[in-house]
This record gives C-alpha cells, structure tokens and sequence, in this order.
C-alpha cells in the first residue's frame, strides 16, 4: 500500500483535505509537522514516517525549500521538488524562466540598489507594480503611480534589513479586467480554473485580500499556455497565474509552489485534492 | 469545545474536527493560537509562530 506524507507548518483547509482523501482512497497517510523536525549528515530513506513519497505544504517558502533539500538527499521523492520550489517561491527566477521557455510574460525589470531602483522607475516613468521577490497574498505588491510614492517605496524598503528587500521587481502595469485567472496543475492535467475578481477599493485579486472566485473556461489557447508555464518550472502541483492582457491576450505573472485551492474547489466540479492524490501514487512508484 | 484566551481572555471554539497543527485565531485580539495537541475532551495549545517575510503562496 502506497504511504504518502504531507509535511506542513500550518495545517490549513487545503491539507486536511488531501489527508483526507488519501485515506477514502485506501492510501496510508501521516501529516509530519516541518517545524518538528531535525536532519543530520546522515540521515537515511529507512526513516519510516516519510512514506513512498512527500507532498511538501510547507508554507514558509524558506522552510519548505530546505526541508526538501534535506528530504531528497536522503533519497526521497518530494513533491513539488527542490527545483521547483526554488524557481517557483522567487519572483525574479520565475520571471526568468517563464521568458526562456517562451511563456507571454508581463515585462519585468530588476535593480539590487535603492539608487539603481530610483533610477530605473524614473527610466519606466509611471505607472508601474513593485513586489517583493519572495512572498505572497498580495503582500506588498503595490502600485507605483508617482515619484512621490516611489521615494516612499524606497524609504520603506530602507528601514527594513532583510536581503531581500534590496532586490527590486518592477512590473509594467497590465490593462486587464478586474480579475485575473487562477489555473490548477497537476502533473499535465489542468484540474481547475478560476477568474479571481478584485473586491471593491481593491486592485489585487488574491483571494487573501477579497478576492472573489467564479469558474472560468478553458480554453484551448489558456489551456496550451498554462501547461507550457507549468512544464518552464519543472512541473508537479502546481498554481499557474495568469492576466488577460486586452491587447496581448493571456499573460503569466507567477506560477505558485504550495497551491491554495480553497477558492476553487468552492466553484469548481473536479475534485482537486481526488486528483493530487491520484499523481502521488503514480509518482510513488517512478 | 471551549477554551480561553492567553492573551485577553476571550472565549476560543475549538471545533470537533479540528486537528493537531490547526491554527485558532482568537475572535477577539487576533492572536493565533497553533493546536499541539487534542484527545476527546482536552486540547492542548500554544501561541503560533508569526507569519514572516516569505510565507504565501
Ligand atoms: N503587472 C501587473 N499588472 C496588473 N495587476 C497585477 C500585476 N501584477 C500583479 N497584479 C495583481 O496583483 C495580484 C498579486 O500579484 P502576484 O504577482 O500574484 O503576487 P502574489 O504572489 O503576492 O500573489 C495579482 O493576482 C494581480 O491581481
Ligand atoms: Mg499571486
Ligand atoms: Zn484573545
């Protein structure tokens, strides 16, 4: 019988679900909490509350992405894996891949100081978007409207002393309706999409912030770029986001590592976590 | 089940279902609390950590 583990920092809707359903399924399942536990050199695979394979649902991007290099090491198989957290929890390297692989993409520019950033956004000219590179919900991505409001960007970003927030990601602003379009990939089966909409006096369409979900179409043409974006980061389980450009059509703006799916399974038939399931016993056994 | 809150006294509802490494956020101050552990009628539960630079998805 296929074991499966799902390792978690906070057990949210999302993993309760899943835990669930491998158990309906008549899979063993043990949720194993990321923060618990400790690794050494010389760890090995015979550690036996891992299972055939782990579903890593770790929230703290950092976290997860370093217990997954310890769990591979030891021989494991994780989903996602390494690789893909890597790419996938760090805006600028998904950026890049995206732009490799051929994926439409918004453009985006970097700077790694307060004064190359200052220079760039004047460069730009306004409006444009600002985000973090690591972290989501909508947090702190903002949108830059004037030189008054960029001093205040790069004042912020002063005051505070995590590396990461010398690092600036700047983003045209997209013209797009007041949604955007949430994609749920698993292995190359997409399981569920969804428009999200903005709440009023709210720009950003995460769910986090508001956001509102209502099933969208799949077509054919969202279809082929949600999985071409899905295979540029390594594949696995994955949320593919993206924009409705008015002029450029279908836009990809990130692709997340651990997906929420509460939202969508609200509105959507498929049965999401069924599905996640069903890819872990497959990959259990490659 | 019922318990109090930490920080401010509040009452916090536990749900039946609710299971170990579940979050409860206190209706009223706003602080969470992470479940670390749970029988019948018992509930066991220490302040969360809090939510940094590089969570979401
Ligand atoms: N370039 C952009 N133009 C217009 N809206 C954007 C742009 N970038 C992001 N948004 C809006 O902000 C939301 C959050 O941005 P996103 O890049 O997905 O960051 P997060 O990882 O925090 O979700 C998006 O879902 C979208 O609604
Ligand atoms: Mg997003
Ligand atoms: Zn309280």
């Amino acid at each position: 019988m296929v074991r499966i583990c799902i390792i978690y920092d906070k057990l949210r809707f999302e993993e309760k679900k899943i835990y669930n359903d491998i158990q309906q399924k008549g899979f063993e399942a043990t949720l194993v909490d990321g923060k618990s536990l400790i690794f050494d050199t010389e760890s090995s695979k015979s550690d036996s509350r891992f299972g055939d394979i782990i579903l890593q649902r770790v929230i703290s991007y950092n976290r997860g992405l370093h217990l997954t290099y310890c769990l591979e090491q030891m021989g494991l198989p994780v989903v996602n894996s390494s690789s893909v957290s890597e790419i996938c929890g760090n805006k600028l390297i998904t950026s890049l891949i995206l732009k490799k692989n051929g994926v439409p993409t918004p453009k985006t520019t970097f700077a790694f100081s307060t004064e190359s950033a200052r220079e760039c956004m004047k460069k730009l000219g306004y409006p444009l978007v600002v985000k973090p590179i690591i972290g989501s919900w909508g947090r702190g991505v903002y949108q830059i409207k004037d030189q008054s409001m960029a001093e205040m960007m790069l004042d912020s970003r002063q005051e505070n002393d995590n590396s990461f927030s010398r690092i600036y990601y700047f983003q045209e602003l997209i013209d797009r309706p007041s949604r955007d379009i949430r994609c749920i990939v698993i292995g190359d089966q997409i399981v569920a999409s969804v428009f999200r909409y903005s709440s009023e006096n709210e720009w950003r369409t995460n769910v986090a912030v508001g956001g509102r979900t209502e099933m969208a179409p799949l077509t054919s043409e969202l279809k082929e770029i949600v999985l071409k974006a899905s295979n540029a980061v390594g594949g696995g389980i994955l949320g593919v986001d993206l924009m409705e450009d008015k002029e450029r059509g279908y836009l990809v703006h990130e692709v997340n590592n651990t997906v929420e799916f509460r939202g969508a399974s609200a509105v959507c038939k498929s049965d999401i976590a069924g599905a996640m399931t069903d890819y872990l016993v497959k990959m259990s056994s490659k | 089940m019922k318990k109090e809150c930490k920080d401010c006294g509040a009452e916090l509802t536990i749900p039946q279902d609710s299971m170990v490494g579940e979050i409860i956020t206190c209706p009223d101050c706003g602080t969470d609390f992470e479940i670390v552990s749970k029988t019948e009628d018992t509930v066991e539960m220490k302040e969360a950590e809090s939510v940094g630079e590089d969570w979401g998805q």
